[in-house]
């Protein structure tokens, strides 16, 4: 995400889901959309239908491959290489947008310098596809009038990824498809309200609304709405937490709703770190992994069990309504952070409000400390003018589409119109970096990491249910039929899969889903954590860890035949 | 745009627009059974036939498009006789057993047959016997009380693009099923089951569950993937017992297997009911009052901070939990703590 | 000397299942092993033909000496030998085994234009397409006529549709002409799911080039490049010499890009269908070439709006194509003068049931149907009296003797109840119960609905399930009327032509004969005699000689007796099957 704010200054999906419908040309990369993010594939699939190309980029034979026009099955971890080189092609055919590079953008000369290299055959040495289907990418791509870019995890999650992303954006300037219908940047978000979570300002760097914290004007604002000061020094990355926690000087954590044992690269580095905390607090509607660790753990509500927002991938904030009561004890987060306020002796919530001559409804006394949701929602919305327009009732009826900055404002289906708010975004000049662990004659597989339809996530949730376990019960390992062959591994094969920091044990699934060299492990399953074996270099920028690249080594469990 | 006349009453459309559809916007009431405005029009059911001025026989709204000048009558005795030896018809081939259906109650078919006063059936012969077991966990289908509309046919094929179901067979043979009557084998999203007029497909999950009495409906949105699909919970007392969709939202109705079968884990025995509390380091964790919870978590954080400063802790925040709580939790950490150490752990 | 002798072996399906292949063979074997040639010092040339339509005489072989042609019927492959001997060298034609006058008779009635060259050319040889004057038409149009003129000629030809609707089909062509559109198509209907009918099979097989010739026209006329012909699997011979034909006509410049160096170009492709007799109506017809099961779409739009792929598309039937190349060459007012006033031209019939001729028969629209059974067809077999003709498939209806004198077009047919479908003609005598004709049909219509829409998919098992009641005893008051009543509600609501039709055999029975529905319904008693299970058996004492085969064929024992002494049927152990009747070589066994 840090890529895509630093290109175009905002960094969520420029355009919405329904314009997929209408664009002429799709290019998917590093995003099994069928599986993760089914019901945006369905667009897709109907674009398709109304007769727009796909280019479907991707290390795997995704279900999405069935209806793309061309599969770009590169290694993985070239990304940078196959859209430079994409970018060179079209520059060398003049496909290029030149009104738009002119009229919107700067840095394009030293851009296009470093592109020079880029050629084809280059691209198909370093990614493995042939250089006639770059060419045909590029071409479909720069010649749709509406072109479109939607991508997730399979290109954040790399040691390269805010590179990834700025080439992403790179090849949207380049041709224009950016600031118009049915075009645009878009990542899809992976959890049902990762969008509203980096909205709200739970990143170290921001306030809401992506207003930085180092701003003094900014943090003002916010001193006078919550009426404290407050500290102007950028804090700690999830990862840096991590290493800060094995360092020592991070002693004290709160995770609320979220499973990092479980979810995030390298378990065992994890779990080390997780272990040396002085006090852990753990709130969640199960006892995850994470829980497990914790020195309190406290039940909280479920979506059912609760009123509030959640904001979808493509910006919009819609209604969440409570239809059921808390089990037993357990309580709603927002009374469970209330209560905590409280008790840390903060008890002026509302005071500093009510002094900005906003109403805050009677039943609160001055010293409660428990919002209400739409209490919550309106003050963010007075510190976020994106979302300031928006109230619960106008939320109703389907939800509206960030930035809506007044009240009579009907939401922005996409975004960057008429400017950019960089001003005229830069292209940057990329170069490939390697992925940070390599293969070798001891971990000669890469494996890459990701998601399968019937499962979600760490499965706290998923794996609940006997229908889905039913049918996806048991954790797997992807492999080339030509790799199983020299490893003589049939298909339902017991196998272990080591990396230099564990090791599990899966069942294998023979095939062609993924190329000669790459295997595949859905992270989904604790009895075979996928996460035991990935990397946790970090992005330097936005320091995500790379989860979608690392090497191992495959044995087949039992006597060989 | 043209305009046509529809039951004396004159309507302005796009050129292109069906006489239902033309119809509808006068809110005029044509029954159907294999339409659904999301899916291309069929014409299977004959249902929606009307009468046009100048044509010889009826048609069927659905597929005939809307010419400029048309005269429509949508009601008369004719077209009423002709409708209901249609219910007649399907109902004499179909189990009629609403006592014990899963639809009862939010049947089309129940609905017509009720509408067009169908007690007694003229046509009393054969009826279908193709019940078979199907070992998928999510999709039950009881064919029998299928009508061949073929809108789990078509969504299958227009929306979801996996063409798992097909017609097979023909006459009084014909029936919906996978390819070479095999179990059913699909990404299991149910778009069929929310399709259905009848009681052919429904969710194995909420099989006996409660039907309509008591059943309280919730609009609100998926927590699963980004896709923030609209979902209605449908609940009885405090427990979900089915999950279904709005069409009239931005994902028009359709979700996936995890967003329409998955809600299990919302009244799994397993979900956290107490604070728990590890009173020792090393030992277990116990049920504790909250009271109990939060005196140690303010006393531990307020000593921490005491001892190396705010920004010795941390928080992380969900991509799980609401707008709300997540704006309130960084302020928690902000404001009342003091740290800018707030992250999540899915910031892709 | 003869200047020439041919001999035409007629190889449609019927020949070549009446033995025409061994026959052909024995001719040329006979020819050489004898050195005719060098005999009668001419070239003999041994040709294979296609159907004439007498197929009840098979194996038909002409041969001809100078110009002088003998037609010889039942030829089995030992009698090649005589043939040769008697009448090529000797000269002298064997009267034993000539055609009699009724061939002659069941040609002289007829008008052929569409079938005028099957039974004379060799269907496997362009060049006798050619020589007989075949591609001639599209030459000419090529050359010299726009497009709107060839449409023009067409209307006013009143050539109307031979696949069942009778739509016309210069009519049709201008509608789809008329839409903007980048692409058109045109298909041939070869699809003939009718029961027993076989004229597009046998003009495909007889005369291949005509149909591609007449789409080649039409092509022109409406501007496509892209043509089907959908032709049912279970017709080899015609798909193999269809193929054929294609190759030749793509190696002569027919067929192709740049066609005759006119810049036009058009090519065909052949599409199998699996035998679906929905499959024959066009819009299924065209949803199996799109690779979708073969099931109806709802008109408007027409596929001369939408059709193919969406694109406006032209579909007619084999007949009608081979229609086209006589209507250029001869001109739209030649055509115009034959036939009745609202059906031009001519119709092949296949004509079956109790008559004497069966067989294909070309006919000019509005001859009379006492003409067609009783000279061309010769007559009722047996003696036996008529009681109705079936036409137009099994969505037909019946006409009954009453109407002998009606003149057979699209408009009358439609107007006593039947219609004039693809072609289908089935006599029915005395001995032929109606309501068994009735049931007999909707069985092959219920079984055919592609399922798509209740009315058909149901209401024909409904109706099927009515009529087989009735005949099997248990009819029930009120039967009629809901026959009646289901009848014109799956006719009114049905979304095709199968449905549509489908309860034509009930309504036009009912019509009709509804003396027979109540004699069946409330007098348990089935005036044919056809209805079984509303039969009595017994044995006439006088008659029987005590021969026991009755006994022996009887599987529950009800026909019993002592040898050499009259027999008899107990009827409470009697199943009807019949057996007994069928076995008795005395006329002993009556029914009742
Ligand atoms: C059930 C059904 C079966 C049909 N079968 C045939 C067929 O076998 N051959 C044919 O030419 N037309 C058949 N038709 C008629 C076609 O739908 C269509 O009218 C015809 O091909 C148009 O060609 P024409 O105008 O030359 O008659 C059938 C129609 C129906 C309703």
């Amino acid at each position: 995400m840090a890529g895509l704010a630093t290109v175009f200054g905002s960094g969520a999906m420029s355009n919405s889901v329904a314009e997929i419908e209408r664009t002429d040309a799709l290019f998917v990369i590093g995003s099994n959309t069928t599986e993760n993010h089914p019901i945006i594939a369905l667009r897709m699939k109907q674009a398709v239908r109304n007769g727009a190309k796909l280019i479907v980029a991707d290390p795997r034979t995704i279900p999405l491959v069935k209806f793309a026009h061309l599969h770009l099955r590169h290694r993985p971890g070239t990304d940078i290489t196959l859209l430079n080189t994409i970018m060179h092609v079209i520059v060398r055919e003049g496909l290029e947008d030149r009104e738009f590079i002119e009229a919107r953008t700067t840095d394009f000369e030293t851009f296009q310098k470093n592109l020079e290299n880029f050629t084809p055959e280059y691209g198909e040495k370093i990614t493995g596809v042939p250089a006639r289907d770059i060419i045909e990418a590029a071409r479909i791509y720069a010649t749709a009038g509406r072109a479109g870019i939607y991508y997730t995890m399979g290109i954040t999650q790399h040691s390269m990824g805010t590179d990834n992303v700025i080439s992403l954006a790179n090849l949207a300037l380049l041709t224009g498809n950016i600031g118009r219908e049915a075009t645009g940047v878009n990542p899809l978000r992976g959890q049902n309200n990762v969008q509203g979570c980096c909205d709200m300002g739970c990143s170290p760097n921001v306030f809401p609304g992506y207003q930085s914290l180092t701003d003094p004007e900014v943090r003002e604002r916010f001193e006078e709405v919550w009426g404290t000061r407050l500290p102007d020094k950028i804090g700690l990355t999830a990862s840096e937490m991590i290493e800060a926690m094995l360092a020592g000087s991070l002693k004290g954590l709160y995770v609320m709703g979220e499973n990092p044992a479980m979810s995030d690269p390298n378990t065992t580095h994890t779990l080390e770190a997780f272990r040396k905390l002085d006090f852990l607090v753990v709130q969640d509607i199960f006892l995850t992994e994470t829980a497990e660790l914790a020195d309190v753990v406290l039940p909280a509500a479920s979506f059912a069990e609760k009123d509030g927002t959640f904001t979808n991938s493509e910006r919009r904030v819609q209604m969440v309504r409570k239809a059921l009561s808390t089990p037993g004890r357990a309580k709603d987060d927002l009374w469970i952070l209330g209560n905590l306020t409280a008790r840390m002796g903060f008890n002026h919530v509302f005071e500093s409000i009510r002094a900005l001559g906003y109403k805050v409804p009677e039943d609160n006394d001055a010293k409660q400390t428990i919002m209400t949701p739409e209490q919550a929602f309106l003050e963010a919305g007075l510190l976020w003018p994106g979302i300031r327009g928006m109230t619960y009732q106008r939320l109703k009826n389907g939800g509206i589409q960030w930035p809506c900055p007044s009240q009579g404002h009907p939401g922005t289906p996409y975004l960057f119109r008429d400017s950019f708010p960089v001003g005229r975004p830069a292209f940057r000049s990329i170069t490939p970096t390697e992925s940070d662990e390599l293969v070798d004659s001891d971990y000669p597989y890469v494996l890459t990491t990701g998601r399968i339809l019937f499962q979600y996530h760490t499965g706290s949730m998923t794996r609940r249910s006997k229908a889905l376990e039913t049918v996806a019960p048991c954790p797997f390992i992807e492999i080339n039929h030509r790799d199983a062959a020299l490893l003589e591994i049939l298909d339902e094969d017991p196998v272990t899969v080591t990396s230099r920091r564990g090791t599990i044990s899966l069942i294998a699934r023979v095939g062609d889903r993924v190329g000669p060299g790459v295997v595949f492990i859905p992270f989904h399953y604790r009895e075979a954590a996928a996460n035991l074996l990935t990397n946790n270099a970090l992005d330097p920028i936005c320091k995500i860890a790379e989860a979608k690249v690392c090497a191992v080594r495959i044995d087949k469990v039992g006597p060989t035949a | 745009m043209i305009s046509l006349t529809i039951d004396g009453r004159e309507v302005s459309v796009f050129e292109g627009t069906s006489v239902l559809e033309a119809a509808r916007i006068l809110e005029i009431d044509i029954p159907t059974l294999c339409h659904d405005p999301r899916l291309k029009p069929f014409g299977g059911c004959r249902l929606c036939i009307v009468e046009i001025r100048g044509m010889a026989r009826p048609v069927t709204a659905c597929t005939t498009p809307a010419i400029g000048g048309m005269v429509v009558t949508t009601t008369s005795e004719r077209l009423y006789r002709l409708r209901r030896t249609i219910i007649e018809l399907l109902l004499s081939d179909h189990p009629n057993d609403c006592m014990v259906c899963a639809r009862a109650g939010d049947c089309t078919l129940q609905e017509q047959a009720y509408f067009y006063k169908l007690r007694l059936n003229r046509f009393t012969g054969e009826m279908r016997d193709h019940d078979r077991v199907d070992a998928n966990p999510f999709i039950k289908r009881e064919m029998n009380k299928c009508i061949l509309c073929g809108l789990c046919v078509r969504v299958c094929d227009e929306v979801q693009g996996v063409n798992a179901i097909d017609f097979a067979f023909r006459g009084f043979n014909a029936r919906v099923t996978p390819p070479f009557e095999k179990d059913l084998d699909c990404e299991f999203c149910g778009q069929c089951v929310a399709v259905c007029p009848t009681g052919a497909l429904t969710g194995k999950v909420w099989a006996g569950e409660a039907r309509q009495k008591d059943v309280k409906m919730t609009d609100t949105v998926c927590s699963y993937c980004g896709c923030g699909c609209n979902i209605t919970l449908h609940t009885v007392r405090d427990r979900v017992v089915r999950i279904t969709s709005r069409p009239d939202t931005h994902n028009r109705g359709w979700l996936c297997a995890k967003g329409r079968f998955g809600y299990e884990f919302i009244n799994h025995p397993d979900r956290l009911k107490t604070p728990l509390i590890r009173r020792k380091k090393g030992g277990n964790l116990e049920p504790a009052a909250w009271e109990d919870a939060f005196d140690l978590i303010a006393g531990q954080f307020t000593r921490i901070k005491e001892e190396s400063g705010p920004d010795a802790l941390g928080g992380l925040a969900s991509a799980r939990c609401t707008n709300e709580e997540n704006y309130v939790f960084q302020k928690f950490f902000r404001a009342v703590i003091g740290t800018n150490n707030i992250d999540h752990c899915a910031r892709y | 000397m003869p200047k020439g002798v041919t001999v035409n072996v007629c190889m449609g399906t019927g020949g070549i299942a009446g033995g025409a292949d061994e026959v052909l063979a024995a001719f040329r074997e006979e020819l050489s092993r004898n050195s005719v040639e060098g005999r009668v010092l001419e070239k003999c040339a041994v040709h294979q033909v296609g159907c004439r339509g007498f197929c009840a005489r098979d194996v038909l072989v002409d041969i001809t000496i100078d110009d002088e042609r003998t037609t010889y019927q039942y030829i089995r492959p030992d009698m090649v030998k005589r043939l040769v001997s008697e009448h090529i060298i000797g000269g002298e034609p064997v009267a034993d085994w000539m055609v009699s006058d009724e061939y002659h008779r069941f040609h002289d009635l007829q008008k052929k234009i569409v079938l005028a060259d099957c039974g004379t050319i060799d269907p496997e040889d362009i060049e006798a397409y050619i020589d007989a004057g075949g591609y001639r038409a599209i030459t000419e149009v090529l050359e010299s006529r726009t497009p709107a003129e060839v449409i023009d000629e067409v209307r006013r030809s009143g050539l109307r549709g031979r696949g069942g609707a009778g739509f016309p089909t210069g009519q049709k062509w201008e509608l789809c002409a008329a839409n903007e559109a980048d692409r058109r198509y045109i298909i041939c209907n070869a699809d003939e799911g009718d029961p027993g009918a076989f004229m597009d099979r046998s003009v495909i097989e007889g005369n291949p080039h005509s149909v591609i010739e007449g789409m080649l026209i039409g092509a022109y006329a409406v501007g496509s490049d892209s043509g089907y012909v959908y032709i049912r699997a279970e017709y080899p011979l015609a798909v193999d010499r269809l193929r054929l034909a294609l190759d030749q006509a793509r190696a002569k410049g027919f067929l192709g890009p740049d066609i005759l160096n006119s810049g036009f170009s058009f090519d065909i492709k052949i599409k199998l269908g699996a035998g679906a007799f929905v499959c024959g109506e066009e819009t299924a017809l065209i949803a199996s070439i799109e690779g979708e099961r073969g099931m109806p779409r709802a008109k408007p739009p027409y596929p001369a709006d939408k059709g193919l792929w969406g694109k406006p598309t032209i579909i007619n039937n084999v007949e009608t194509w081979a229609n086209l190349p006589p209507i250029i060459n001869n001109g739209a007012d030649w055509y115009a003068g034959i036939g009745s006033e609202k059906s031009k031209g001519t119709k092949v019939f296949a004509l079956t049931g109790k008559i004497r001729n069966t067989g294909l028969i070309e006919v000019p629209m509005g001859i009379s149907l006492r003409d067609i059974i009783f000279d061309i067809g010769g007559g009722i077999e047996g003696g036996r009296l008529l009681k109705a003709v079936q036409t137009g498939g099994p969505s037909g209806g019946c006409i009954p003797q009453q109407h002998i004198d009606l003149a057979m077009d699209y408009d009358n047919l439609l107007a006593v109840g039947s219609m004039m479908g693809s072609g289908g003609m089935v006599v029915l005598d005395e001995s032929d119960c109606m309501v068994n004709i009735a049931r007999f049909f909707l069985e092959f219509t219920q079984a055919e609905s592609c399922g798509k829409c209740t009315p058909c998919r149901l209401g024909t098992k409904r109706l099927l399930e009515i009529l087989t009641r009735i005949t099997e005893g248990e009819g029930r008051k009120g039967d009629i009327e809901l026959l009646e009543d289901l009848a014109g509600d799956v006719r009114d609501t049905s979304l095709c032509g199968l449905g549509m039709s489908a309860p034509n055999p009930v309504l036009s029975t009912i019509r009709y004969f509804r003396h027979e529905y109540e004699a069946h319904i409330h007098d348990k008693h089935c005036p044919a005699k056809v209805c079984r299970k509303l039969l009595t058996f017994f044995i006439r004492e006088d008659l029987c000689v005590g021969c026991g085969m009755c006994r022996k064929a009887c599987p529950t024992g009800a026909a019993d007796g002592k040898p050499k002494a009259p027999h008899h049927i107990d009827t409470s152990s009697c199943v009807k099957c019949g057996a007994c009747y069928d076995v008795c070589k005395f006329k002993a066994v009556l029914k009742e």
